[in-house]
């Protein structure tokens, strides 16, 4: 008797700590990689610190952020980082339901095709921008060249504010669109043929039954996408840094034209060795990653079935 | 007590034995790897595998970044104390912000460079002095300056193509900018007179007695009448189209070298290499070297130190004090261009009539000591680097019509003095 007592107990402490035991190793890596560096950062940025002088670092509170708001370089980062935001979420995911509908026919080799558009996902990051910064080089790109077939001319691609953002916009979709048409790919699998069926009954076209049915569906998919790419999209370093090389590659281009907001904390922290205001940046820039997500996330709310 | 004590000591090293073990420094065999980090081109591949050769218990292992990429991550790997190489190269644009924190680095001076110092240029040598007396690099090149121009480009544009002739174009850079308002004129459809404002500009700040600072840092280049001259001046040359408009040490610079696309480039002694990696064999002889507009002046060369994290500091100090060398720097010179720092050389006859093969013979030793003996060193601020950064960043928003000179100077003045 006494043995059951003990037995049960010993079971009931188990279901009851045990989970905590299996989800504790996320929370302890969590801890370490994620909290830690947070809670880390937000306090070197409370402070007047040198990168190579850490000792020498003083507490200013909140002055980093006084000069923050007051920082013209910090607001154009942040509009060149809104502008990319849009101009590379946006038709990532257009683009990607896109091409999960065209996946999800019965073609031959499909499973070619779907691996194909995860490709640019596993490429380098660096690699990839290396090669885009040449194809659309001012003077020998490929891109130039194709539109003096067509008698645009040439467009120095890194000069301008709308021509730079659309290059390096092109870059991210090029390399994301594919990761999010596999999730897209994913759950339109799921969706039952019977919805297709009847709506073919009742007269629907493809068009809208791909607008009616399929990505009112989607939604918790297109939700989780948004947040996804947003969170990738605000803070573009890589991609900016890597389109304008040589000495001056931290700031943007010439006018900081495509200097967005990762790489202005960059700037600042390794080249200017301000880590205390390069901290502050990047506790900003957190903020309003949050407040953006949370933006699209009322935004793909709205979609759904009428 | 003592075989107690023993016990503890042999732990203690056994320890030591596997901790050490797990870094990556000690190579098998029981060789030292030394690893040294560099940007550009520095001639070092041979003078390394010699010195290898040389020292068994030596394994040398080298790396090379681009110039920016590697002296921002030597600051990301000093202010963590942990990734740097055990011999780093510092420019002469960076040089004055490490040696403001010369704890991170080996005191050279405590290591027997006391000895040696008199081997470089005086001013050299205090260059990478810290402000209480620590030395935290040994001099490897000077810049000097020169041009370097294309022979066949000039003389299809009705130049003279002979280095004495082609130097007696242009005195001065006035006379640089009207010869290249002669040579647009005839010249191909894509061919420009010189590769990028930042870089002729480069020279000229290189040339002027006061830079970017005087000697208490404070930063004066707004109220520098030499520079913003020449500013004026390359601007003119910029709105005239004699600029292909690449700023150097980039990609499309680059392309610019294999297409042709710029009859001129200025050239500190190290360009030299680089133009002879992007120009290719292809364009062997075409190159030609000859004296720069304006007298002597200085633009980069470079430092090895000896960052404190390292594990094997005595064997570190040892190679890049036996690196920087007379005798090394001579070799340097002749294989990959990189003006010595050593006074002494300037009257080594092997130094002083060394000709480049690759660029048509040009008697680059005589030129380039001349060049470094009329060279009047200028004093270089803590941020040099990043004000040369600003000014090239000034100068394209010129070339690429989105401010006028005088915007883009104001706006250049503004951002330094932030």
């Amino acid at each position: 008797m006494v043995l059951m007592d003990k037995t049960a107990r010993r079971h009931r402490w188990d279901t009851k700590f045990a989970p905590y035991g299996y989800v504790a190793p996320y929370f302890l890596i969590f801890g370490v990689f994620g909290l830690f560096p947070l809670l880390y950062t937000i306090w070197v940025s409370l402070q007047d610190r040198n990168l190579l002088e850490s000792e020498a670092a003083t507490f200013v509170w909140f002055a980093n952020y006084a000069k923050l708001m007051a920082d013209p370089y910090f607001w154009n980062a942040m509009g060149n980082t809104l502008s990319l935001w849009l101009l590379t979420t946006v038709p990532q995911i257009l683009f990607a339901l896109f091409i999960a509908q065209l996946l999800n026919r019965k073609v031959r080799t499909r499973t070619l095709f779907r691996m194909g558009v995860i490709l640019p996902n596993i490429t380098s990051v660096a690699a990839v921008t290396i090669i885009f910064a040449q194809l659309f080089g001012r003077d020998f790109g490929l891109v130039n060249w194709v539109l003096e077939l067509f008698g645009a001319g040439q467009i120095d691609w890194q000069a301008g504010t709308a021509s730079s953002h659309v290059a390096i916009a092109v870059m991210v979709v090029w390399r994301w669109t594919g990761y999010h048409a596999l999730i897209f790919l994913a759950s339109m699998q799921a969706i039952p043929s019977t919805l297709y069926e009847a709506a073919t009954l009742d007269g629907a076209n493809g068009r809208q039954q791909f607008w009616r049915i399929t990505v009112p569906l989607l939604r918790p998919q297109i939700i989780f996408t948004t947040i996804i790419a947003t969170t990738g999209n605000m803070r573009l370093l890589a991609e900016p840094l890597l389109f304008n090389p040589g000495a001056a590659a931290a700031t943007g281009g010439s006018d900081r034209q495509f200097q967005t907001a990762a790489l202005y904390l960059y700037e600042q922290g390794f080249t200017k060795y301000d880590f205390g205001y390069s901290s502050s940046i990047a506790v900003v820039l957190a903020i309003a990653t949050v407040v953006v997500a949370g933006l699209g996330y009322l935004a793909t709310k709205r979609i759904r079935t009428e | 007590m003592r075989p107690k004590a023993l016990v503890l000591g042999c732990a203690a090293l056994a320890t030591a034995v596997v901790l050490s073990g797990c870094g990556s420094d000690t190579a098998s065999g029981g060789k030292t790897k030394l690893t040294i980090g560099l940007f550009g081109n520095f001639g070092y591949a041979e003078l390394l595998e010699e010195y290898a050769a040389a020292h068994p218990d030596v394994e040398i292992s080298d790396r090379t970044a681009s110039y920016s990429d590697h002296h921002k991550n030597l600051a990301a790997h000093l202010a963590t104390s942990s990734g740097a190489a055990d011999i780093e190269a510092v420019d002469t644009g960076y040089v004055n912000q490490f040696k403001a924190t010369p704890d991170k680095f080996v005191d050279l001076n405590t290591k027997g460079g006391g000895q040696l110092k008199d081997r470089w240029l005086p001013w050299k040598w205090e260059a990478s002095l810290s402000k209480d007396g620590k030395q935290i690099g040994y001099g490897t090149d000077i810049g000097g300056l020169a041009i370097c121009y294309r022979r066949d480009l000039l003389q299809n544009a009705g130049l003279p193509a002979d280095r004495d002739q082609v130097a007696a174009l242009w005195p001065t850079w006035q006379d640089f900018m009207a010869a290249g308002k002669k040579f647009q004129e005839k010249a191909p459809e894509g061919v420009k007179w010189f590769d990028g404002g930042p870089t002729v500009l480069n020279a000229i700040v290189g040339q002027a007695f006061v830079g970017y600072y005087d000697r208490s840092d404070q930063i004066v280049v707004g109220e520098n009448k030499e520079i913003k001259a020449g500013w004026d001046l390359v601007v003119d040359g910029v709105q005239s189209g004699l600029s292909s408009k690449l700023l150097y040490s980039t990609p499309v610079w680059n392309t610019g070298f294999k297409q042709g696309q710029f009859a001129t480039v200025t050239c500190p002694a190290w360009q030299m290499a680089k133009i002879k990696d992007q120009a290719g064999p292809e364009a062997a002889g075409k190159w030609d070297v000859t004296s720069v507009p304006g007298g002597g002046g200085n633009w980069g060369g470079s430092y090895l130190t000896v960052p404190k994290s390292g594990k094997n500091i005595d064997k570190a100090v040892e190679l890049a004090a036996w690196l920087t060398a007379p005798e090394q720097q001579a070799k340097v010179f002749k294989s990959a261009g990189l003006l010595p720092s050593i006074p002494k050389l300037y009257e080594d006859p092997s130094i002083v009539d060394y000709k480049n093969p690759y660029f048509n013979d040009a008697p680059i030793g005589k030129l380039f000591t001349d060049a470094a003996k009329k060279l009047n060193p200028q004093y270089q601020g803590p941020k040099a680097g990043d004000i040369q950064t600003a000014i090239g960043n000034a100068m394209q928003r010129v070339e690429q019509g989105k401010q006028n000179g005088e915007d883009s100077w104001r706006q250049f003045v503004g951002d330094v003095q932030k």
